[in-house]
């Protein structure tokens, strides 16, 4: 009880000095939790639009269909189930290659038919809806830009239909979203359903059926078989837990400098008040009371700092999680996609843990530099003197 | 008045290291010194004074021979001990005052005390009387940056005195202070010697203090070359 009163007193006497130094540590405390709420924000969005745009509740495969063969696309297509048929809960696609020659160029491209009145995915397939001779397309901006095709152009499109017989025709691009799916961005084009069925001769068939966020576990049906989210989003969880790590390593390194921070003004407030704890000694102080006391006021400092955070930065945080923080242009050439604006997401969890890590970490760091104390001469030290 | 030895020196030897040998700073000493004794230990510059009153006041150890002090032997205590010791019964005034910097007068006052783990009334009544000896009653929420030398010297002597100490070690109170300053202090300490028989140990060069003591001990080159009591002229 008395080191604590002694410790108030002293950080409360050093005034401004102690107010600096809290300041300085709430803000590190602020940046580690929001740093950290950006990423959990991040990979939440990315994972709800994944979700949103890609995945849905879940989907059902053709059961020759693997993505990451793309040679057995050939094979991997039938008739679609009688329950699968196209409504609100399901959106069957159909998966085809191509090749497309964008301004004398060749790329081969993944083409997707999907019903342009769906309402599983939240991707503006209403567009795709026209009768016109050219076969309408659709395209995310990311493979627009690559391909340099803008709304209205017209690029020829070359396919291999079910009987195996190269056909060709002009598609017109007649929409460009924006999306941070690569997913369904990158070497995609999208088609109308029935469109897509009839150039390939595959008339009432899909490769997958994509399942309304409704409908997240469901049987296998025959020649169907049920993928639900969670197996689907296996990859794109794996990628999180990767940046991750990266994500860990910042954040040790906030905490570093908190730690630095902290244990550069232990060690000053040591040297400089080498006089102080030679009085406190010819006072009838302990060793262990004077290590106590410094002890406790770095806690001390990682309290207050606590309580300063919530105060200025407890507003500051819930405001950019509701406002969001619009991200720079460019950003997103890093591997993963990061949307124009990202809300940080907190949770109690991170908040607490974030505080009691400082908390006591700091403790530990303001613990460390006092056992200079032990090692020293009360004669020299109460003249101040230099070691 | 020398009744009760509370303080025995017996063939004390210091010494520290320099470089690769030593240097004895305190040669053979022997004194003793009684309750309620205002003395002064005198000598040049360099001649052990400061030493001396370190290891009577328990911050540093004997490398020979024997201090006691209220029946505790110097260099045998534990830290610990030496700590209870300094707290319970020995107050110190320091040449350079050490007021603690973010403390103001009153906190400065009542610091032994709370180290004494006395109770609010009785710290609060303590340190008023304290303020009181030394005329400082109006300044108590002053820092000492606040404060001029001699009122700071004079919130050490409070500290010093305020948990009425067996003994108090005064080293060059009055190095900083200007004539008029150094004699208030002084009657001040010399009111309390004999009110309270609290004994005084100085160490000193100045003039100004030889004059109040009743006891000279004359150290030169870490020994002591004369030992002599003063025939009271009345001072002030
Ligand atoms: N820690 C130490 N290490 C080495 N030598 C020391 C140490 N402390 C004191 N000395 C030496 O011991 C001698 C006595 O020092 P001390 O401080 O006791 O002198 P003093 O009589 O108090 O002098 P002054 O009047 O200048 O204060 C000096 O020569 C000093 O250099
Ligand atoms: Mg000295």
């Amino acid at each position: 009880m008395l080191a604590i009163k002694l410790a108030y007193r002293n950080l409360i006497g050093a005034g401004l000095r102690t107010w600096l130094n809290v300041f300085v540590l709430s803000l590190s405390f602020l940046v580690i939790i929001w740093h950290r709420g950006i990423i959990n924000g991040w990979d939440r969005q990315a994972r709800n639009d994944t979700m949103n745009q890609e995945i849905g509740g879940g989907q059902y495969w053709h059961e020759n269909y693997d993505p990451y063969d793309p040679f057995t696309l050939t094979d991997a297509h039938g008739i679609i189930h009688e329950k699968l048929q196209s409504d609100d809960n399901y959106a069957p696609v159909l998966v085809a290659q191509a090749t497309i020659y964008p301004g004398g160029r060749v790329q081969s491209v993944l083409l997707k038919g999907i019903e342009p009145a769906q309402k599983v995915l939240t991707i503006p397939t209403e567009y795709l809806e026209s009768d016109a001779v050219e076969i309408p397309v659709m395209l995310g901006s990311r493979m627009a830009e690559n391909n340099k095709l803008k709304i209205g152009d017209f690029v020829t499109v070359r396919w291999r239909d079910a009987n195996g017989t190269f056909d060709a025709a002009d598609a017109k691009v007649v929409h460009i979203f924006k999306t941070n799916v690569p997913m369904i961005d990158n070497g995609q084009m999208w088609v109308s359903l029935k469109r897509l069925q009839k150039i390939m001769q595959m008339d009432g068939e899909a490769t997958m059926v994509v399942t309304s966020q409704d409908i997240t576990s469901a049987q296998d049906l025959p020649h169907w078989l049920f993928k639900d989210y969670s197996i689907l989003l296996k990859e794109f969880d794996e990628m999180i837990k990767m940046k991750n790590v990266g994500g860990l390593v910042m954040w040790f390194v906030l905490l570093l400098l908190a730690w630095i921070a902290i244990f550069d003004t232990q060690v000053l407030s040591i040297f400089r008040r080498q006089k102080e704890i030679g009085t406190d000694i010819a006072l009838g102080m302990t060793r262990g009371q004077v290590i106590r006391i410094f002890t406790i006021e770095g806690a001390m400092h990682g309290i207050l700092a606590a309580i300063l955070a919530a105060i200025y930065g407890a507003p500051l945080l819930y405001l950019q999680a509701v406002k969001g923080m619009s991200m720079p242009e460019g950003t997103d050439d890093m591997g993963l996609v990061i949307s124009d604006t990202i809300y940080p997401y907190y949770t109690i969890g991170l908040v607490v843990v974030t505080a009691m890590v400082v908390l006591i970490t700091t403790t530990i760091v303001s613990f460390l530099p006092t056992r200079r104390i032990s090692k020293m001469n009360p004669t020299d030290a109460i003249r101040g003197k230099i070691q | 008045m020398e009744n009760s030895k509370i303080i025995s020196i017996e063939g004390l030897i210091k010494w520290f290291p320099i470089g690769g040998g030593k240097f004895t700073a305190l040669n053979d000493i022997n004194l003793t010194f009684g309750k309620g004794e205002f003395a002064g230990l005198v000598g040049p510059s360099g001649s052990g004074k400061t030493t001396l009153l370190n290891i009577i006041g328990s911050l540093d150890a004997p490398s020979e021979g024997k201090a006691t002090v209220l029946g505790q032997s110097i260099g045998e205590l534990s830290h610990k001990k030496a700590a209870k010791l300094r707290n319970e019964h020995l107050g110190f005034i320091f040449q350079t005052y050490n007021l603690l910097p973010v403390y103001s007068v009153y906190e400065n006052v009542e610091f032994p005390l709370l180290l004494l783990g006395k109770n609010a009334e009785e710290r609060k009544k303590a340190v008023m009387d304290a303020l009181e000896w030394v005329g400082l009653t109006d300044k108590i929420k002053s820092r000492p940056a606040q404060l001029s030398g001699g009122e700071c010297q004079r919130v050490a002597v409070a500290r010093a005195m305020v948990k009425k100490p067996v003994i108090v070690l005064a080293d060059e109170p009055t190095a900083n202070l200007d004539a008029e300053n150094s004699h208030n202090i002084l009657q001040t300490m010399e009111k309390l010697n004999s009110e309270l028989k609290t004994t005084f140990i100085f160490a000193t060069h100045d003039e100004k203090v030889k004059k109040y003591l009743h006891r000279k001990v004359s150290l030169f080159d870490g020994k002591v070359s004369q030992d002599e009591l003063v025939e009271k002229v009345g001072n002030g």
